[in-house]
């Protein structure tokens, strides 16, 4: 069975890069179809149900990095997104000692440091987002091809390299010093609270598999920086209705401008023939052509299993393999009878990200047994709880806690069936050192292991990012160096995922830039 | 820290390999018999024949008798499997759904950049086996080449010896040795024949241009299959030969030699020596119509498309009777083109020829007013000679009996 | 009283490379020196009767030959030895070998792998391309990206040109091996845990990182750049042990007319109006010099030996923040025979090169963990040589020297200074772990010299004991080493240069800081440089 040809764009995957690049093509004049697996669109950012009346952001449970110009364009205001930064503080967790709380957008204030910590602190943080402001400006662009440069990028990365002389001599020394640093390096050089270095070492390393001391960590803060809400850089916000509600906004808009939504629709192959896309074929059969295809997959997923190896070069497959994508976050929901009290925690301060991190030290150490396919015996964590800021995620009285949890490697030597229970004992222990009695308000819980993550939400190594966000897999090396324009091997098929440039989290960059470069090609 | 009963017994069986450098033959004992010149060189790690008695008169035992090259060191894959060829066909530029069983063609192998990474024969053993005979060594890009295929893929150059019998007599020797339906072999035709309880692959190819065929067996037969052919060759003068005749041959016939005349992609230190099929002659390889994909094809295509090859592989033929080999190719006798990479006085054609590699145009749409720049060392001196050079069509010659069907005794 | 017109601080190698330099072209130069042997951290002392320990460095392939042999080093008795083998013991009672031979190299690898065998031509391809585009940088000076001077603008176009005419492959080959761990860029090549690791110890050795660290691909090239008479990435020893190369370095510099005095440690260097006028020496004399030359690191330059009153606010935080934690050690050994490794084969050559008994990235890796702790390693990785096998002039016949160059070792042990029992206990980690491979190895240890961090910052001054006289990470390397704006060898106090390893290209016993420098004080004194060869071609 074939259906109609007068689609000119299939989007695989209705994740919200899909979303994302399906609406703005579609508002450029394209006919897009989006063909989702699931039953519901978001992907991994959904909003579902863990427990009978508990509901809570699947995976991505913090929005930080929606990217400004997706907002804008695809006028998610209008679409039902309200994002409101309000106080969101980051609560650095001091086990039986006082809290730090980060106040603002990525701690304008801080509470419970000392003055000169304080002091240190904003310096710290001024340059920080300086330097990620130079990151910033490669966000909604493809990366540069250093090897075929065109006039226009040329101009582009002239004007980074003006924005660079711009900081100001030693400011751009430190830039250049400072790109490929460690993060605790760094915090030796200005910081000595050990609960805002631990935050600070969990940022940078959330999401990765590296560790505090491992050179190019500090790339990951810089990564967290270079997000905004409502214009407030290093802002964060849970939005309301869990992530589902972000990206229902984005399908919203997408539905406006004219996309036709498929869901349950399980692609099965991208078709390929002479090195041109013809279309997919669906797991019962259907054949739908295009002459673009946009895979929202994972690079791999898209590669290796959709389009097949036979139709792409061996040096290719080397490289999509030699990516390196194996998650090393868990991720638990909690559904609990009562409100949790942490200590030292102010109860207003709950509905803010709470960071068991004690220390850079401690990040360090739990990375290390990761190395070797064990889970952390203490394990670092980031916790929110989304049903204080909307109640209608959980009974009446009742609450949701959600926690990203590091480091929880895929490849799990004993295996995770026997692994997870452990995994959620150590995190429940660590809880408990926290927030005593926690345990005992526990309703149900569902831990997601990497393994778990890669089955539910077709993520390959079970990786958020679709792929390590290191320095050696960003930029012009993402997802692969030759192919970071998102256009591929197989003409007519692009990536717009968090497998390209600039990579995972709730940021819609992947797919806005992947959509600019489709239109940008065929107005040549 | 334990004992040796720890190590799997094949590899600590292999750590004596560092005592002998130079591996030997399967057919070592005959040639060393036969060895007088004493003159071995390196061939992928085997010790092998340069010369054995005579090198001008091996050579023209190619042209006129039987020649035994021994070609054990080549490199050899065999590939098996249901998706054999439709991995062979994505690996390799030739269409190998056109390569029927019991056939061989040469073919190349490229990398995403359409750069060679090497030529080689591929024989067609059965349906669903096949083997790569080639210059250097791939096994990890033949690997991962085989990700999402049904296919093995194993190296089997020490298990398996070869022999090339080559020249007019050839056949004949092969009849007398009594492998009764060798003269069904065409061009390119492949069949096994019985040797010793086990059998002996014969294929009818070779690297010398001339009438000639090469033989495999496991090595554990080499031995016998080398005594039976001496012994219906002694009265069809079959002799022995070494690399250097057997290099005049394949000059003579035109065929290039990989990391001699091409720089191999994966070996090439400097990135700017690698080359486009279309750049050392192998363009015919090409076939647009090629249903499959294959690797390199975007960038060979796209390379063709917009003209963008930079270099281009010729024979010339050069003035005089002094060899060009590695000189220096000039366009009227002033401007550097290109540089020869094999070149002999061709004894059987009479002529001075060498095979270049020159830049675009020349060589390509500029032909004319071409020379070579040839430093001849004669006593402890350089004759300094700058020779006129005609770009002429490969092979250098020709020989009806190459292909003759049946093959007959010449 | 006399004024020299150079004084260098230090006769470590690349003090005295910078010595023979300025000597050459006509200056008076004087070498203080602390000890009362002169080589730093390229030495030969013998510690017991008969023997001559290599104490620090050991093994030579960095040292550029330009300076060999603009120095005429071999005149003065350099002779550089090339290893013949080499081997990895493995716990399952085999090895891996490394063999010069190309096709035994191979087989040697096929017998874990044949994809490894088949592997390694590409591997290699790569290193040496990445070598080739790095080799040319070592002997000139890094531009300072912030700076509109026209030498820096050219350097820096030289740089950009350098860079734009490599093949996408090979930019795309260049961002790897500055941004990748060794362990990750190993994997894309090879599949067996041996011969990883039998790679991966030159991304380690020296630094304060990991094997799974990033930018450890890095620091694989720094040991893969040096070469032994053109072969790229061999390694040799020097006859006579380290010692020679300081030995000759110093010969060369006397017949030149240069001046050495030992046993003159410098207490301070004299400023005077923001610029440098001599040193001070430890028992209060006063040695003038119209510009002064460290080689000591930038640390122990900067912060111990000029007041801070001299140095602008800025460099001196960076100074500080300068990263020089050391992450290794040394036991140096001789035997009364020959020690028996049953592993091997009679007749093997793999004595006669570096022996590693660390056979898998992970035991590396876990033995930087210890590191990261405070503590020494438990299961150490050692870098194992015995020189006299190849060099006869360092022991009585039948005797042996050997060398092991061992990680980890922190600067301090979980945060408190080594003791002696610490530095007893950290080598019984070494002595157990080879005599695990060799019976009867205790048993023929005449006698034993073991340098932990606190050693080496105490005798040679290496700030930390870090060998490389600072990490060699991204950070501080090219324009960034020692720190950024100060890295083309001269300092915020006028006539006070750095030549030491803590300067661009780094450590290692390279010589290219010393000679570099030295062009540059020359260029400041508007002198020619006639007799300093530019770096060799790569062609």
């Amino acid at each position: 069975m074939t259906s109609s040809d007068a689609i000119d764009v299939v989007v695989v995957g209705g994740g919200h890069n899909g979303l994302v690049a399906a609406a703005l093509l579609a508002k450029a004049g394209r006919k897009v179809t989006v063909l989702e697996a699931a039953d519901d669109v978001g992907g991994a950012a959904r909003t579902e149900a863990f427990a009978p009346g508990f509901r809570v952001s699947a995976l991505a449970h913090v929005l930080n990095r929606l990217h400004p110009d997706v907002v804008r364009e695809l006028d998610l205001a209008r679409h039902g997104l309200t994002l409101d930064a309000g106080d969101t503080p980051s609560v650095a967790l001091a086990e039986g000692g006082d809290a730090l709380i980060l106040h603002g957008a990525y701690g304008e204030r801080l509470s419970g440091a000392s003055k000169t910590e304080a002091e240190a602190w904003n310096g710290l943080r001024a340059q920080l987002f300086r330097y990620a402001g130079m990151l910033k400006l490669f966000l909604a662009r493809r990366p540069p091809d250093l090897s075929g440069m065109s006039m226009g990028e040329t101009a582009s990365l002239a004007k980074a390299g003006l924005s660079l002389r711009r900081l100001g001599r030693e400011d751009m020394r430190d830039f250049l010093r400072m790109l490929l640093m460690n993060v605790t390096d760094v915090l030796d050089e200005h910081l000595e609270d050990r609960r805002l270095r631990g935050l600070l070492a969990f940022d940078a390393v959330l999401g990765c598999h590296l560790g505090p001391r491992s050179p190019t960590s500090l790339l990951g803060l810089y990564n967290r920086l270079t997000g905004e809400i409502g214009g407030r850089p290093g802002a964060q916000a849970l939005p309301k209705g869990g992530m589902g509600a972000v990206t229902a906004a984005i399908a919203r808009a997408a539905s406006a401008a004219g996309v036709t939504i498929r869901t349950g629709a399980t692609v099965a192959r991208i078709g390929v023939d002479k090195g041109r896309v013809t279309g997919v074929t669906l797991a019962g059969g259907e054949e739908i052509r295009a002459a673009t295809v946009v895979s929202g997959a994972n690079p791999k997923t898209t590669f290796l299993d959709l389009v097949g190896t036979r139709a792409v070069d061996t040096g290719f497959v080397r490289k999509l393999g030699n990516i390196r994508m194996k998650g090393d976050a868990a991720k638990l929901h909690l559904a609990l009878n009562r409100l949790p009290a942490f200590h030292g925690v102010p109860v207003e301060t709950l509905k803010g990200r709470l960071v068991i991190a004690p220390s850079d030290e401690h990040v360090e150490r739990a990375f290390n047994p990761s190395k070797y396919g064990a889970f952390s015996p203490e394990p670092v964590m980031e916790i929110t709880i989304p049903s204080l800021s909307d109640p209608s995620l959980a009974p009446a009285g009742a609450h949701v806690l959600s926690a990203v949890v590091q480091y929880a490697p895929y490849e799990l030597r004993e295996g995770w069936e026997a692994g997870r229970p452990k995994l959620l004992a150590a995190i429940m222990a660590r809880l408990e050192a926290h927030a005593p009695g926690i345990g005992n308000s526990v309703l149900a819980s569902e831990l997601l292991t990497p393994a778990d993550i890669e089955r539910r939400y077709r993520m390959p190594g079970g990786h958020w990012h679709h792929g390590e966000l290191q320095a050696d897999q960003m930029l012009m090396s993402r997802p692969v160096s030759g192919w970071s324009g998102y256009d591929t091997p197989v003409e007519g098929l692009y990536l717009c995922g968090g497998g390209s440039h600039p990579g995972g989290g709730v940021s819609g960059a992947p797919g806005m830039n992947a959509a600019r470069t489709i239109l940008a090609m065929r107005s040549k | 820290m334990t004992t040796d009963s720890m190590i799997p017994p094949a590899r600590h069986a292999a750590q004596d390999h560092f005592r002998t450098l130079r591996l030997a033959s399967p057919f070592q004992p005959r040639l060393e018999a036969l060895g007088r010149q004493e003159d071995w060189y390196t061939w992928a790690g085997y010790k092998a024949p340069q010369s054995l008695w005579d090198e001008e008169l091996e050579f023209f035992a190619i042209r006129s008798q039987a020649a035994v090259f021994d070609i054990s060191p080549m490199v050899k894959y065999r590939i098996e499997g249901p998706d054999a060829e439709a991995y062979l066909d994505r690996l390799t530029l030739r269409d190998v759904t056109k390569l029927g069983v019991g056939r061989v063609h040469y073919t190349a192998w490229c990398d995403d950049e359409g750069h060679v990474l090497d030529d080689g024969t591929l024989f067609r053993l059965a349906a669903d086996r096949f083997r790569l005979c080639c210059q250097e060594r791939h096994l990890p890009w033949l690997l991962d080449s085989a990700i999402g295929y049904d296919v093995a893929i194993e190296e089997e150059t020490e298990a398996v010896a070869g022999l090339a019998l080559q020249g007019p007599t050839s056949w004949v020797v092969l009849r007398d040795a009594g492998f009764a339906g060798s003269e069904r072999l065409k061009a390119f035709d492949l069949a096994d024949f019985p040797h010793e309880g086990g059998s002996v692959t014969v294929s009818r190819t070779g690297f010398t241009g001339d009438l000639g065929y090469e033989l495999f067996v496991p090595a554990g037969a080499a031995l016998s299959l080398w005594d039976r052919l001496f012994a219906a060759g002694r009265v069809h003068g079959i002799r022995a030969i070494g690399y250097a005749a057997l290099n005049r041959a394949r000059i003579e016939a035109g065929l290039i030699v990989a990391n001699a005349d091409f720089a191999t992609a994966e070996h090439a230190v400097r990135a700017d020596r690698v080359r486009q099929p279309d750049e050392i002659g192998l363009g015919f390889m090409i076939d647009a119509a090629k249903a499959g994909h294959y690797n390199g094809r975007r960038a060979i295509e796209a390379a063709r498309r917009n003209k963008t090859l930079r270099r281009i592989l010729v024979g010339l033929e050069i003035e005089g009777n002094v060899p060009a080999e590695h000189a220096i190719v000039y366009h009227r006798a002033k401007k550097e083109v290109g540089l020869v990479s094999a070149a002999i006085w061709s004894p059987t054609a009479k002529r001075n020829i060498a095979i270049a590699s020159l830049e675009r145009p020349y060589g390509d749409t500029v032909v004319d007013d071409l020379w070579v720049e040839i430093y001849a060392m004669r006593e402890l001196q350089y004759q300094k000679l700058m020779k006129r050079a005609k770009v002429v069509p490969r092979p250098f010659v020709k020989l009806a009996r190459r292909t003759a069907s049946p093959p007959g005794i010449f | 009283m006399k004024t020299w017109d150079a004084i260098v601080i230090g006769a470590g190698h690349n003090g005295l490379v910078n010595a023979c330099y300025l000597q050459r072209a006509g200056l008076d130069v004087l070498v203080v020196e602390k000890n009362d042997w002169i080589g730093g951290a390229a030495v030969s002392r013998s510690l017991t009767p008969g023997f001559l320990y290599s104490n620090c460095s050991y093994v030579c392939s960095l040292f550029r030959p330009e300076i060999m042999r603009d120095l005429e080093l071999p005149r003065y008795g350099l002779q550089v030895i090339p290893y013949e083998g080499g081997a990895v013991f493995t716990q399952d009672g085999d090895y891996l070998a490394n063999y010069r031979d190309y096709d035994a190299h191979r087989r040697e690898f096929a017998r874990f792998s044949k994809r490894d065998a088949e592997a390694y031509d590409r591997y290699a391809r790569d290193v040496t391309r990445q070598c080739r585009f790095i080799q040319p940088l070592l002997l000139r000076t890094a531009p300072d990206p912030t700076s509109f001077r026209p030498r820096d603008l050219g350097e820096l176009m030289y740089l950009g040109k350098k860079f734009a005419g490599l093949s996408a492959e090979e930019m795309a080959l260049t961002l790897r091996f500055w941004t990748m761990s060794i362990a990750d860029f190993l994997d894309e090549y090879f599949e067996t845990d041996v011969i990883k690791a039998n790679f991966a110890l030159s991304g380690i050795i020296g630094t304060a990182l990991g094997p799974m660290s990033p930018g450890t691909a890095y620091v694989l090239l720094h040991h893969y750049m040096g070469e032994v008479d053109g072969s790229v990435g061999a390694w040799g020893f020097a006859r006579g042990g380290m010692g020679a190369v300081t030995r000759a370095l110093a010969d060369s510099f006397r017949a030149s007319g240069g001046t050495i005095r030992t046993e003159a440690e410098v207490s301070r260097v004299l400023v005077r109006g923001g610029k440098a006028g001599g040193v001070v020496l430890a028992n209060g004399e006063e040695v003038r010099g119209r510009f002064v030359v460290s080689n000591a690191d930038v640390k122990r330059t900067f912060l111990k030996l000029v007041e801070e009153k001299e140095l602008p606010q800025t460099f001196l935080r960076r100074v500080k923040n300068f990263k020089i934690r050391g992450s290794s050690g040394k036991v140096n050994i001789a035997l009364d025979s020959m020690p028996e490794f049953p592993a091997l084969p009679e007749g093997s050559p793999c004595l006669q090169a570096d022996m590693h008994f660390t056979d898998s990235i992970e035991r590396m890796e876990r033995a930087y963990d210890d590191w990261k702790a405070g503590r020494w390693s438990a299961d150490p990785f050692i870098d194992m040589v015995i020189p006299t096998t190849l060099d006869p002039t360092m022991a009585p016949p039948g005797k042996h020297f050997m060398s092991c160059f061992v990680q980890y070792a922190p600067p301090k042990v979980e945060g408190r200074e080594w003791t002696d029992a610490d530095r007893d206990g950290f080598a019984e980690s070494v002595i157990s772990q080879i005599a695990a491979y060799s019976p009867g190895f205790r048993e023929r240890i005449v006698h034993m010299e073991v340098r932990t961090p606190r050693e080496l910052e105490a005798e040679v001054g290496l700030t930390e004991g870090n060998i490389f006289q600072g990490e060699l990470t991204f950070d501080q390397l090219l324009f960034n080493r020692p720190v950024p704006g100060y890295a083309q060898y001269r300092s915020p106090v006028g006539g006070l240069y750095m030549c030491g390893s803590s300067t661009h290209p780094g450590g290692g016993v390279m010589g290219a800081p010393g000679r570099n420098a030295a062009a540059e004080i020359l260029r400041d004194l508007k002198r020619g440089i006639k007799d300093m060869s530019g770096a060799h071609d790569v062609i």
